[in-house]
């Protein structure tokens, strides 16, 4: 029994049953099937979070951020700067106590890539309804090349818990035609 | 000391009960009910916030008592319940005494007094920073002293295990090897030493850092580090519950397990392949390669799954083989029918086991998945999952052992029978009902740790699906029902430990089986046990399935680079 010494003394000698070595093969090779699939995706998915990221420090971020909404700053909205940048080109989002900044508008199969970093705390970037889901940090410039590909209205939620704002960082990205 | 040790034999099972370890179990379960009961409420009240048309806390209290719940029920209930576990594994099961009982009261002691300074910190209202404290967001400094002194108290608690194992053999108190239980609970003890020593690791520097000692601490070293114990930790909980089911289904059918070889391969496993610094709490995080991130999600933790898979099978399956030898014989099911479901330990074991696997593992493996995470990170998946992992799984299972513990250890008897009967399946339900609700609305993108869906205060709007509302609304129906299981559980057990009858000394209480009735192995006899074996196909076939339903789902999303 299993709260008491096992009754054969040399149990590491007991032959294992049909049944269970069966299953203890079948879930190895199914844990194969899953180290493959992640493989697999790195070569024919779409969607891999990139590894590429630099040190960065909250006022060399904001600096470059800044260069890209002067340049390509478009209107105004609800108090923030509405950018739209060339395609193919770095975009830089700030997440700091509580926003996102600024709102980008991109095209439709259009290629970016889009940098990320905070200023203050973690934050958690979360667009939704696509729902991509990306941890950011201070002081690491995070760089996810991105290619939306619907039009429409896009929120970013922050979904990594920012203090008593939290629930009030909303960011935007529009996608357009 | 080993001279002055006080025993009694007990009249059920016949094992010699070291006074000191009975007084240090009774403490350790006391105390773990107590914080059950106090994180429980938060978890309701968590709930009935998020409820949007209940909406019951505002937003500081919300964050305030979110951190409480974590706290208390994850760390202090489960640890001071997984102590209560391992002095009775040792102590207990090798007929022994407790190897340095004052150390395990100082332990005790450490580990109240830092809960306590933690809870008072949390509730000042200056450290709501959520039980994983990621830096730079800052607490109080007696928040992290707090949890230092938990964490080394319940480090000195799993010394004075590993002593009782050591004092066990060379007084010869048991013959062979040591039991399976014990085994699991070793597992749980080694694991939990790596853990903590993390966990040191962490919360050292970061209290110096609250004193404004150190002046930066790296965000994403932290992260790292701090999931080295907070994962590692969790596969404390798995060895310890699966040890806690292998013990009810000796202790209430006398099934022993198919095979010992397995069994404990199995546990083993859980210590080989414990996930280095827990990379699938990494996943989304930047400058993280992807090799590394394969490497450690996929041998590191696929392996560890496996251990889990196989205990999946040989814990439903000596259930099975003891109920067929008893001549439960008919059909594939007649031994699952006919089991003791009207036994509260039974039964909640039984539930945990099954809820443990198709709610918290195949989600657990899902979302572990380096891809895959990216639709899942930080949204109510995550608690979706874990509380079919800690919930239903190890607490519903902590609870089973309960019943047994009350008529053994306590020796008092279960009160209010009828209640108790009901009690796992009520708490079962709920708790399955708020892990798939969550789960379900982290697949609609809600995030979690989150007061707010309408966002009704922020500049800019959004607007979420509208079934997340109804997803919502279910879980907090279910945290209900949840809650409720969760006071019958406490009603119960503090009705019975100071009011229940007093069991006499030489009263037996149950029949706890003779060994040897189950099929011998390694004779002509081979075990047969189709039941578990469809039990088992069903598992498998719903989570290659549900595992391949998420990559179409990912392939859905933008795609990135
Ligand atoms: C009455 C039963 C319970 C209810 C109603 C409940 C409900 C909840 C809810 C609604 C959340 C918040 C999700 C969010 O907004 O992020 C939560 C978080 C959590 N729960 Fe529970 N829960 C219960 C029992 C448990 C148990 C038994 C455990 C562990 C043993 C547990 C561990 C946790 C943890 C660790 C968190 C995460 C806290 C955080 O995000 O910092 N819960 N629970
Ligand atoms: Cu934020
Ligand atoms: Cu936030």
């Amino acid at each position: 029994m299993a709260i008491t010494p096992p009754t054969v003394r040399i149990w590491w000698k007991e032959p294992i049953a049909k049944v269970e070595l069966i299953w203890i093969v079948i879930a190895f090779i199914w844990g194969l099937v899953m180290f493959f699939m992640m493989i697999y995706w790195h070569g024919a998915g779409q969607q891999n979070l990139s590894n590429e990221a630099y040190k960065t420090t909250p006022e060399q971020y904001a600096a470059k951020a800044n260069a890209v909404v002067e340049a390509h700053k478009v209107r105004d909205e609800a108090g923030y700067p509405v950018v739209h940048p060339p395609a193919g080109s770095d975009v830089y989002l700030i997440a700091r106590l509580w926003q996102w900044w600024p709102i980008l508008e991109l095209e439709k199969g259009q290629t970016y890539r889009v940098h990320m970093s905070s200023m203050d705390w973690q934050h958690g970037f979360s667009l939704q309804p696509t729902n991509i889901n990306i941890s950011v940090h201070p002081g690491y410039d995070m760089v996810v090349t991105m290619t939306p590909d619907q039009a429409g209205e896009f929120g970013i939620v922050c979904n990594e818990f920012c203090g008593i704002g939290h629930h009030m960082m909303i960011g935007k990205i529009y996608v357009v035609e | 000391m080993a001279i002055t040790a006080k025993f009694r034999t007990c009249p059920s099972t016949g094992l010699k009960v070291h006074d000191q370890a009975e007084k240090l179990i009774k403490a350790n379960a006391v105390a773990a009910v107590v914080f059950l009961a106090v994180g429980g409420l938060f978890g309701l009240m968590v709930a009935l916030t998020r409820w949007p048309a209940v909406h019951l806390l505002p937003a500081d209290w919300f964050y305030l008592v979110l951190t409480a719940h974590g706290l208390d029920i994850l760390l202090v209930w489960i640890i001071f319940f997984e102590m209560a576990v391992l002095y009775f594994a040792s102590a207990i099961l090798l007929n022994s005494r407790l190897a340095a009982p004052k150390a395990a009261w100082t332990a005790f002691g450490m580990m109240l007094i830092g809960a306590i300074m933690t809870n008072v910190a949390v509730l000042q209202g200056n450290s709501s920073v959520m039980f994983t404290s990621y830096v730079p967001m800052k607490a109080e400094p007696h928040f992290y002293l707090g949890l230092l002194l938990f964490a080394v108290g319940a480090l000195i608690g799993c010394f004075v295990f590993f002593g009782t194992l050591v004092v066990a053999k060379n007084e010869k108190t048991y013959q062979g090897s040591i039991p399976l239980v014990t085994f699991g609970a070793l597992t749980a003890a080694i694991i939990a030493v790596f853990t903590i020593a993390s966990g040191a690791i962490i919360l050292v520097p970061t209290l110096l850092w609250s004193l404004g000692i150190i002046s930066h601490i790296d965000s994403l070293l932290y992260k790292t580090i701090w999931w080295a114990m907070g994962h590692s930790s969790q596969q404390i909980n798995v060895s310890a519950h699966v040890a806690v089911w292998y013990c009810i289904i000796g202790m209430v059918l006398g099934a022993r397990t198919l095979s010992e070889k397995v069994s404990r391969m199995a546990f083993l496993m859980y210590i080989l392949f414990l996930q280095l610094a827990s990379a699938h709490h990494m996943l989304v995080e930047p400058g993280i390669s992807s090799e590394w991130k394969i490497f450690n999600t996929s041998y590191a933790m696929y392996l560890a799954v496996l251990g889990s898979m196989i205990h999946g099978m040989t814990i439903p399956g000596s259930i099975e083989a003891e109920q067929r030898a008893k001549g439960y014989t008919n059909g594939l099911f007649e031994w699952l029918r006919k089991a003791p479901w009207g036994n509260p330990a039974f039964a909640g074991m039984f539930l945990s086991l099954i809820l443990f696997g198709f709610l918290g593992g195949i989600s657990g493996v899902v979302m572990g998945t380096e891809q895959l995470n990216l639709i899942m990170h930080n949204t109510l998946y995550v608690p979706g999952h874990f509380h079919g992992t800690v919930a239903a799984g190890t607490t519903l299972a902590f609870m089973s052992i309960t019943y047994l513990l009350i008529p053994l250890i306590f020796r008092r008897e279960i009160m209010f029978k009828k209640l108790a009967q009901l009690q796992p399946y009520c708490f079962a339900l709920g708790v399955a009902g708020i892990s798939l609700f969550m789960m379900g609305a982290g697949t609609l993108g809600i995030s979690r740790r989150h007061w707010d869906i309408t966002f009704a205060d922020s500049i800019l709007s959004f607007e979420v699906p509208g079934t997340a509302f109804l997803m919502l609304g279910l879980n907090g129906i279910f945290a209900i029902l949840a809650a409720l299981g969760g006071l019958i559980y406490v009603i119960v057990v503090v009705g019975s430990v100071f009011f229940g009858r007093r069991i006499g000394d030489n009263e037996k209480v149950m029949d706890v089986p003779a060994t040897a009735a189950v099929t011998q192995y390694g004779s002509a006899h081979t075990v047969s046990i189709p039941g578990t074996v469809v039990l088992v196909a069903v598992f498998f076939t719903a989570f290659v399935l549900y595992y391949f339903v998420n990559w179409k789902y990912l392939a859905e999303v933008w795609p990135l680079r």
